[in-house]
């Protein structure tokens, strides 16, 4: 099962910004690029949990407002000499609405479908 | 012979393509008719761009003239718009009565313009720009010179711009998104073509939503919904097309954005094929001119019984402005498995920047020297793999195959005489005999001696290479500590250059001092940002994406991802009104911690983001703005009782220390800035362990700076003694301006002061007199755009987005 769920449109967002979208039981952040790509990640740093949407987005990372772990947008690990890894999830455009599916996806699947 | 009818409904581009493929694949197989709805022959619209700015003629740009049609046998009706297709007669009739039966049907309808809906968009002078009607209605305009407004800076917006401009109109472009062709450019790039274009006197406003378009009995101007009103005798709406596919959809063909085809440009009935524009060929709709001639040759391939497959097209796009090289094709989005080369050549003007994935070109972006587009197109197409080429793949294809040359080679080999800086005109000779004859190691050495590549700096590796020739390995060119991996320029070089060059964006910093990411990363961004704020107060627009969270939401992040707030007290007074207000706030948002901070005020813990701007609300009412305990910019004035209430007090420190709180808030400083005013020697509020801190004696007050109570401890150093008031606060914020200008990002006063030497800050602020004045009026300058207090201006609405969820999921129990 993999349903999608409309959270809202691309313009919803600020361009190298991310907004937040609560299930209930968890928060997904999702991140709009400077060239309008769009990435779902858990909202939590695998370093302290510190709230990714709140970081700073640049090329396609994302760096932590806590202690500044820098994690991959797509695949949702930490880069350079970190390591963890936060939950990412499937997130398509269809026109200007975002598509958001809640069952997350490996990083490994992320590299293998490349 | 009775041949087969075959009718195409327009007489653009594609289906010119095709019926020239068609007659040279099976000539004579058709009875060819075309209805034309304009009154013309089939003309090349890609250069009706050179036709609006005057450097070509309609003749110049017919593709089949006359004879073409008669040599070919084909039947053209000019100016007959067809009405309606009747696919059970087979037959299609013209809005004139003619009425053509066909065993096969080509739709070729091409496009529609999209006019926006908004009011005054029907008004005579609001044109498109789509066919050579429009071109000659605009160069009818056009006659009586005046003012032109162009609503959208694409491709067509900004032809249309240029052409207009050469015809010796007044040419303004507004843009909704904030980069121009922000389809086939990246932000960069689009920055070169800003610049260029308005240096040809277009000017470009971005980030402008169209409201309405104002005027009686026609075009008078623009209305934006920031409220500017543009004048202007003429609005050309270039903001997009739609697939032209009404009469399609009225004959029951399938349509979706544009009519669907197939593979082989099938609609969904088998006798009609659709073509060019109006097609939609799996989910894409194609606008521009290579994909539309690919799928003309696969139509005419199956309208001879071929079974030629369309697989749809990469694109590319060249800008038809004469003297603007530009290209662009393929996704030059980032991601994690792509990579990037990118070459900057600021003084040339050229920027290229090629995407990669898995070892193959996937996108392409070019400005300045486009000579090898096609060359990176054609590998991107085909897909080769780049490996082998990678090292001088950017140089471009005549840098193949040959061997690659040591930089330093080259300018060893330079003669003396040869220009290596173009601003000051030193040669190669003067700066090697210079460096020999006085013992230079450094390049601050040799742009002081020599003046070389002290002023736009772009001869700098020039001139580390020649250093590096003469010094051998004495000389280490990366002395200077690079602000991020992003540049190789230290903080003091990028200050300085944002200054010289007159950088006033992001994108121009990173542009013209050969940035080599496109976006820049956490550490650099922040800084830029804090530079352009603190040297262009007026022009430069703050970026809150590239501003750490605190300063983006103006309040604390906490470890737990709550935040805290602190209202200012102004010098650290408060009443009791004051809190009452902050208790009543404490309550109702069940706030779990409230905290004396050190700087006199008081903090707010475990605050929920979504609550901030209600929190702020509150807090505003009873008269609270923001105490910016978060800003890398002036936080608290503490002090002590003064000559109000101490019998030590010789002066009034609190009231001093409210005047210079009330003064300074809000400004931006490149580290935090912590002050103090203590009413005498006995110093309670602790002034000399402050950024800036002041003593009160009884001849006037001792202005100290420098201190540091935090990961160093140190005490303050004495700036110099002042008699009133008003020079002590003249004084400060003199002081505190130079450090502004001066200082690296999270550079605290005191590492600054050690850089740049307590003398001489003495010198410009106590004895230069001019100085001290320049420094003061240009922090009073930009006082006048940073005292809005943030917490008022959310709480009415800005930012919103930051403190809402997008979306609350709810989600059903999964039994």
């Amino acid at each position: 099962m993999n349903s999608w769920f409309d959270v809202g449109s691309i313009s919803d967002i600020p361009r190298r910004g991310a907004r937040c979208v609560t299930t209930g039981t968890m928060t997904v952040a999702v991140f709009r690029t400077a060239d309008d790509k769009v990435f779902a990640l858990e909202d939590k740093c695998p370093h302290r949990k510190g709230p990714l949407s709140q970081g700073i987005v640049h090329d396609g990372c994302v760096t932590c407002p806590l202690h500044n772990w820098v994690i991959s947008l797509e695949t949702g690990r930490a880069q350079g000499a970190d390591e963890g890894e936060t939950l990412s999830f499937p997130v398509r455009l269809e026109g200007d609405r975002i598509l958001l599916s809640l069952m997350p996806q490996t990083a490994e699947a992320v590299i293998a479908a490349e | 012979m009775n041949r087969e009818k075959l009718v195409i409904i327009g007489n653009g581009m594609a289906p010119g393509r095709m019926l020239e493929e068609l007659f040279e694949k099976a000539p004579g197989l058709y009875d060819v008719t075309i209805f034309n709805a304009e009154p013309r022959v089939n003309y090349d619209r890609i250069m009706l761009s050179p036709v609006l700015s005057g450097e070509k003629a309609y003749d110049d740009i017919i593709i089949h003239g006359d004879d073409w049609y008669r040599d070919h046998g084909v039947t053209l009706h000019r100016g007959a718009r067809v009405g309606a297709i009747d696919r059970v007669a087979k037959t299609v009739t013209a809005e004139n009565g003619i009425v053509a039966p066909y065993d096969r049907l080509v739709i070729a309808t091409g496009s529609l313009p999209f006019i926006i809906p908004v009011p005054g968009h029907q008004l005579p002078g609001v044109l498109a720009y789509r066919d050579l009607d429009d071109v000659e209605k605009m160069l009818d305009i056009a006659r009586n010179k005046g003012k032109a407004i162009v609503i959208g800076a694409g491709l067509l917006g900004l032809e249309a711009a240029y052409g207009l401009k050469r015809q010796g109109m007044d040419v303004t472009v507004v843009h909704l998104m904030p980069t121009i062709m922000e389809r086939q450019l990246d932000p960069a790039a689009a920055y070169l073509l800003e610049k260029a274009l308005t240096e040809r006197g277009i000017a470009i406003i971005t980030k402008a939503d169209t409201k309405a378009i104002l005027g009686t009995d026609r075009v008078e101007g623009v209305e934006l919904k920031d409220g500017r009103i543009l004048d202007g005798e003429m609005v050309i709406m270039a903001v997009g097309i739609r697939p032209a596919s009404a009469l399609a959809r009225d004959a029951g063909i399938a349509v979706n954005r544009g009519i669907v085809v197939d593979d082989g440009m099938m609609t969904s009935d088998p006798n009609i094929y659709a073509l060019g524009e109006c097609a939609e060929h799996r989910g894409t709709c194609y606008g521009l001119v290579a994909p539309l001639y690919e799928s003309a040759r696969i139509l005419a391939d199956r309208l001879c019984g071929g079974n030629g497959e369309y697989g749809g097209s990469v694109t590319n796009t060249k800008l038809k402005v004469t003297g603007i090289n530009l290209f662009s094709a393929g996704d030059f989005a980032e991601g994690d498995d792509r990579e990037e080369i990118v070459l900057r050549d600021a003084t040339a003007g050229v920027y290229k920047r090629l995407v990669l994935k898995n070892d193959r070109i996937i996108g392409a972006v070019l400005y300045g020297d486009t000579t090898d587009g096609s060359w990176y197109f054609d590998l991107m197409k085909r897909s080769v793999p780049v490996t082998e080429m990678r090292d001088t793949l950017i140089f471009g294809q005549s840098y193949q195959g040959g061997t690659t040359l040591d930089p330093r080679a080259a300018v060893a080999a330079l003669p003396a005489e040869a220009e290596i800086c173009g601003c000051n005109g030193v040669c190669k000779g003067k700066i090697v005999d210079t460096i020999a004859a006085r013992g230079l190691t450094t390049l601050d050495e040799v742009r002081a001696h020599t003046k070389a590549s002290a002023s736009c700096g772009s001869c700098t590796g020039l001139v580390e290479q020649l250093m590096s020739i003469t010094l051998g390995d004495a000389f280490n060119p990366h002395a200077v500590k690079p602000m991020c991996g992003c540049t190789d320029l230290g903080h003091s070089d990028v200050r300085r250059l944002i200054v010289a060059k007159q950088l006033k964006t992001i994108p121009a910093v990173m542009q013209e001092l050969e940035w080599k990411t496109s976006c820049g990363c956490a550490k650099c961004r922040p800084a830029l940002n804090y530079y352009l704020v603190c040297d262009w107060p007026d022009d430069y627009a703050d970026d809150y994406q590239s501003r750490f969270i605190n300063e983006r939401v103006h309040a604390n992040i906490q470890k737990d991802g709550t935040y805290s707030v602190v209202p200012r007290m102004w010098g650290g007074m408060t009443s009791s009104s004051e809190l009452r207000a902050i208790a009543d706030v404490v309550d109702k948002f069940e706030i779990p911690a409230v905290k004396v901070t050190g700087g006199q005020r008081i903090d707010m813990l475990g605050i929920r983001k979504e609550d901030l701007p209600a929190v702020w609300a509150d807090l505003g009412k009873a008269g609270f703005v923001s105490g910016q305990a978060y800003a890398k910019g002036l936080r608290t004035v503490k002090t002590c009782v003064g000559t109000d209430w101490c019998r030590f007090g010789t002066q009034d420190s609190t009231g001093l220390g409210i005047r210079i709180e009330k003064f300074m808030w809000g400004s931006w400083t490149p580290a935090k800035l912590k002050m103090g005013v203590s009413g005498c020697p006995r110093n309670c509020a602790e002034a000399t362990c402050k950024d800036i801190g002041v003593i009160c004696v009884d001849s006037g007050f001792e202005i100290h700076f420098a201190g540091a109570a935090g990961l160093d401890i140190k005490g303050t150093e004495v700036l110099g003694l002042v008699r009133t008031e008003d020079e002590a606060l003249e004084y400060i914020v003199a002081l505190t301006q130079m450090y502004r200008e001066q200082g690296h990002y999270l550079e605290r006063i005191y590492k600054w002061a050690k850089r740049i030497g307590l003398d001489e800050i003495r010198r410009q602020i106590m004895t230069d007199a001019e100085k001290r004045q320049g420094y003061f009026e240009r922090f009073v300058l930009s006082q006048k755009v940073a005292q809005v207090d943030p917490w008022s201006e959310r709480v009415s609405g800005k930012d919103k987005h930051e403190f809402m969820p997008m979306s609350e999921l709810k989600l059903e129990a999964a039994e």
